[in-house]
């Protein structure tokens, strides 16, 4: 196991350092330098700034400087289209309240979707299990772009009931159709797996031979099949994870939320490159860690997989 | 004696067989058929063009660009005035293109890779797919909306970005099934004989892996054209006057708060179609050809 977790973490550590480097060039290979503008500076006003921020150095110093900001102070350099904050100050605003939502919308979509996939697969073919699958299947096609607009059409301009964007302080009104309009797809597959996973596992013999042992039927599913049945969830856990966060930039737009995606698209659409390389790079990170975190709850729990 | 010959039954006629016995996949094929119909052959229906701006609605969309036979737009106009028909067609083809191309570049590189990374083995297969490993733990879509906007918008640029991610999967899926075959007796045999290295992947392992690869390459389709939706959704996309579902369901989810709700509707109901199909269509082919159920 110990060998295992030392293995998995020398895929994790190039694996950051090559998304670093790869952004870090695309950055660079981007037309125009970040203080190249319609009014030109005069040269030499321009090689005093590049000299200060260090852009007139060779490409692999600027690099390992970058690096080096990153890795042991955690900094991730100025912005350069908002000239008064820094990278780390922007991302600061925006990610407790991404991570807020993203929580809440990644649990509700674990439980709910768990327990759905459950239940249907304990009561198959009947009226709860086609209620399950049908959920399932319709909500693939409602991904959180779909959902976010249907949801304030029915909720807030057609029922009035929950207002239609903005953060509030997290207030829980202002929360609800974030948390639905991410999670639902995630909902669907976390349900599908985990029905077809159950149904796997009551069809094998051990849950026969605790049926023939006469258990009850809550002992055999709560006590014999639900661990096993909850194993292949977790290796996409991690993936419902990156598709959260990536949605959360949808989010952020459509309800105003003022997470980490409005600084994420705002930059992209200013060519703010040193937001978006920071972003790009701390979400990159987390899922990393995330996928790592997967991978060791994965092998820790199935005895069966040896690597 | 019997000279009748017994007909052989293909594994491709069987398969064919098993699928039109599928309901849902039979529906689903002939609903993505009337689509793709649909959006080549209605513009010669349209009256406006895509880009064409209907002066008298421009700017009370809300009261006159509702959809409407006797106006010419049958599925109403956007905020400019734009006929939605004509522009839902087009982000229609944009959006059908983007996603059949995504996966055709996926089935190439992932089959080719796969295929060279499981029968080759050895050391060559481990470096292969700690490539795949590091590349998947990779958030792609922010590395492509970087690539977007540091080389410019284009739909160039959005297909390499989107193949850049798309094989991964595949060439995974390809390279699972590559290892199984490889220890047949049949590949055994081949190489017995003298058969090339080259001539065996081609004749006898990659035609066994074209059920699988079709099935994933069926359900690759909407990935593709959601993970473009998803882009174009925000912004970063396709540009004016092109147009895609993502576009245009982003326009209708921006427009509602001023009951304009076909704006909304009209990309809907085609997106929601024909990524309905697909799934069908990819289950149906699934229970056609994956040999695990026989």
């Amino acid at each position: 196991m110990l060998n295992y977790t030392f293995r998995r973490m020398l895929v994790a550590i190039p694996t950051l350092l090559i998304l670093i480097i790869v952004s870090f060039l695309l950055m660079h290979a981007a037309p125009g330098g970040p203080f190249t503008s319609e009014r030109p500076l005069p040269a030499q006003v321009l090689a005093n700034i590049n000299a200060k921020y260090g852009l007139d150095d060779p490409l692999y110093v600027q690099l390992w400087e970058y690096l080096q900001g990153i890795i042991f102070h955690f900094d991730f350099g100025p912005s350069f289209q908002r000239k008064d904050q820094t990278v780390n100050q922007i991302m600061a605003q925006g990610f407790p309240i991404t991570f807020i939502y993203g929580g809440l919308s990644f649990i509700v979509a674990t439980l709910v979707g768990g327990t759905l996939g459950i239940v249907a697969a304990v009561r198959q073919n009947t009226i709860i299990d086609y209620f399950a699958v049908g959920v399932s299947i319709g909500a693939q096609v409602l991904p959180n772009f779909v959902m976010a607009p249907l949801l304030v059409w029915l909720f807030t301009l057609t029922l009035g009931w929950l207002p239609g964007g903005g953060w509030n302080g997290g207030h829980w009104p202002n929360l609800i159709m974030p948390v639905i309009a991410l999670s639902t797809s995630y909902m669907a597959s976390i349900a599908r797996i985990t029905r077809s996973s159950m149904l796997e596992v009551l069809n094998s013999n051990y849950i026969r031979t605790a049926r023939a042992k006469g258990l009850p039927e809550r002992t055999v599913i709560l006590r014999h099949a639900l661990k096993p049945s909850l194993v292949p969830l977790i290796s996409y856990l991690s993936v419902a994870f990156v598709g959260m966060i990536t949605g959360s930039v949808v989010i952020d737009i459509y309800f105003s939320t003022g997470g980490m995606g409005v600084a994420f698209v705002n930059s992209a659409l200013n060519r703010d490159y040193s937001v978006m390389m920071g972003i790009t790079i701390l979400i990159g990170a987390l899922t990393i860690l995330f996928a790592l975190l997967a991978d060791l709850l994965y092998a820790w729990v199935d005895p069966k997989i040896r690597y | 004696m019997n000279t009748t010959e017994v007909k052989g039954r293909s594994l491709w006629s069987d398969a064919r067989r098993r699928f039109f016995q599928n309901k849902a996949a039979v529906a689903g094929l002939i609903a993505l058929t009337l689509i793709v119909l649909i959006s080549f052959i209605g513009p010669f229906f349209a009256v406006w063009s895509n880009e064409e701006i209907d002066w008298d609605v421009m700017g009370s969309a809300a009261t006159l660009g509702m959809p409407s036979f006797a106006s010419g737009h049958y599925f109403g106009t956007d905020d400019l005035g734009r006929d939605l028909y004509s522009r839902v067609l087009q982000g229609t083809r944009v959006s059908l293109m983007v996603g059949v191309i995504g996966a055709g570049i996926s089935v190439l590189v992932g089959t080719v890779y796969g295929t060279v990374a499981g029968y080759v083995g050895g050391r060559t297969d481990q470096v292969m797919m700690r490539i795949v490993d590091i590349l998947m733990s990779i958030p792609f879509m922010f590395v492509i909306i970087l690539l977007l906007v540091v080389f410019g918008r284009s739909i160039g640029m959005l297909f390499l970005g989107i193949g850049l991610l798309s094989w991964l999967d595949m060439s995974r899926i390809v390279r699972g099934q590559t290892l199984t075959l490889k220890n047949k007796e049949f590949v055994e045999a081949a190489r017995a004989t003298g058969v090339s290295t080259p001539t065996i992947i081609r004749r006898h392992i990659v035609p066994n892996l074209l059920g699988i690869v079709a099935i994933y390459a069926t359900l690759l389709v909407p990935a593709m054209i959601l993970t473009e939706s998803f882009i174009s959704f925000l912004g970063l996309g396709v540009q004016e006057p092109l147009t895609s579902w993502g576009a245009l369901i982003s326009e209708g989810a921006g427009t509602i708060r001023y009951d304009t709700e076909w704006q909304l509707i009209a990309p809907l109901i085609f997106f929601v179609i024909t990524l309905f199909s697909f799934f069908f269509i990819g289950d149906g082919l699934r229970d056609a050809l994956d040999p695990k159920d026989r």
